[in-house]
């Protein structure tokens, strides 16, 4: 080893970060070579001096304490609503003012601008048509069978109710598979036909009421909703289909 | 949840509390100004503990320490002298200091304590992390944000440096 390397690499050597090769070479250096013994002992000499105790500032005991209160009275801030800041406060409240005014109006003004249970669960349920064919279809069905006896089992234990599963694929109306969704605040069991390329979500779930009610038709953002109850069950079929053929679909269902 | 975070933050980050008010003393080299740094530092550390998710709190401490050293630094007076980074090794043909002079010499604390003062801040701030904090060149690098081969030849000016400046001292008092 030469001088300049042993030189370079002692600092290493005091410092115990070299390679076992590399330690070992220069142990033999320094045995060998009186100027780079020197510099080595010059170093361990430098370093017993700098670790003198008198050299290190501990912080005191009153800095020790302002440093644990200032941290918690950090984290009590962070944790009470002020540490929002009255601004967002502010703007909270007018938030949670200008919807009281809305409720106020919506209760005294019926009629006006109200839209009944049926709009809104027509909304929900073609938002949920949509989503069900984002994706390449991935989210169209749980249970993908054509075959009904498939289909209605698997519903089994998901509802607490039997749904009429049927394949129309005579009528050219192919029972494509099952899903299971949660609408209008329950689980409602949800069965996927096909007509050429266009999908029906039938939508079916209990109701109270006995007895049948004629079919409703709602349009909604281009698609075409129909609504019937019968034998206890409330029913939506929802498609981009056109009206004429949904309702063909739907009189099936109910003929079934 | 909040209470949770600051107990262990109280277990990590609280006692390190000396190391770091050593080291903000040694970069700063005055005594209210390294309580403030110090305390600075912790409300930091405080609100980045969430980021915090290895074992050593020393080093994590030490870098949000020296970070905040530098912007007080920086804000509170004026710039350092800084030395030229080229980091080669320079001078090492030139006679080093008889160690037994050395070692005289070194036994002032006093005289040592004003060399390491007065070394670029460079310099001073890996002595410190090594000698006083005795830690690893590996820590150190991961505190000052460079590679190890910066450390060790940073050590080795810094080492080289401060005998210069105790010999000096030497000289002048004979």
């Amino acid at each position: 080893m030469s001088c300049q390397r042993a030189q370079e690499l002692i600092h290493g050597y005091v410092d115990g970060e070299l390679d076992p090769a590399n330690n070992l070479e220069i142990e033999r250096h320094i045995n060998e070579c009186q100027v780079c013994a020197n510099t080595y002992r010059s170093q361990t000499t430098l370093r017993s001096s700098l670790r003198d105790k008198s050299l290190y500032y501990p912080a005191s005991e009153k800095l020790k304490k302002r440093i644990q209160s200032a941290v918690r009275e950090e984290a009590k801030s962070e944790r009470s609503p002020r540490a929002l800041g009255w601004r967002w406060v502010a703007v909270g409240a007018s938030l949670a003012f200008m919807v009281l005014i809305g409720v106020l109006m919506w209760r005294i003004l019926p009629g006006v601008s109200r839209p009944s249970s049926d709009e809104l669960l027509a909304q929900e349920l073609v938002s949920n048509h949509v989503r069900s064919l984002l994706l390449g279809g991935s989210h169209l069905t749980d249970v993908l069978s054509s075959d009904q006896h498939t289909v209605k089992p698997w519903f089994d234990g998901k509802v607490d109710f039997a749904p009429p599963v049927k394949d129309f694929a005579g009528q050219d109306f192919r029972l494509y598979g099952g899903r299971l969704e949660y609408l209008n605040n329950r689980s409602v069991a949800t069965l996927i036909y096909q007509r050429r390329l266009h999908y029906i979500n039938l939508y079916i779930w209990p109701t109270e009421q006995s007895g049948s009610t004629g079919e409703v038709t709602f349009q909604r953002q281009g698609y075409n909703l129909i609504h019937w109850t019968s034998s206890g069950m409330n029913y939506w079929a929802v498609s981009d289909l056109n009206n004429v053929e949904l309702h063909e679909f739907a009189r099936l269902v109910q003929q079934q | 949840m909040q209470d949770e975070r600051l107990a262990s933050f109280e277990d990590a980050v609280l006692p390190h509390v000396d190391a770091a008010h050593n080291l903000a003393r040694w970069l700063t080299r005055n005594d209210s100004d390294a309580d403030d740094v110090v305390q600075e530092a912790y409300l930091r550390a405080f609100k980045f503990f969430g980021g915090f998710h290895g074992t050593d709190g020393r080093s994590w401490l030490l870098s949000i320490v020296r970070n905040t050293s530098y912007t007080w630094m920086q804000h509170n007076r004026s710039p350092q002298v800084s030395v030229p980074l080229d980091d080669e090794l320079e001078d090492i043909e030139s006679e080093d200091l008889d160690p037994e002079a050395l070692l005289q010499q070194s036994q002032d604390t006093e005289i040592v304590r004003r060399a390491l003062e007065e070394l670029a801040v460079e310099y001073r701030e890996v002595l410190v992390l090594r000698e006083l904090e005795e830690m690893s060149y590996k820590e150190i690098a991961g505190i000052i944000d460079l590679p190890l081969g910066t450390v060790m030849s940073r050590l080795a000016r810094g080492r080289k440096r401060l005998q210069d400046a105790l010999t000096k001292h030497m000289r002048r008092r004979f």
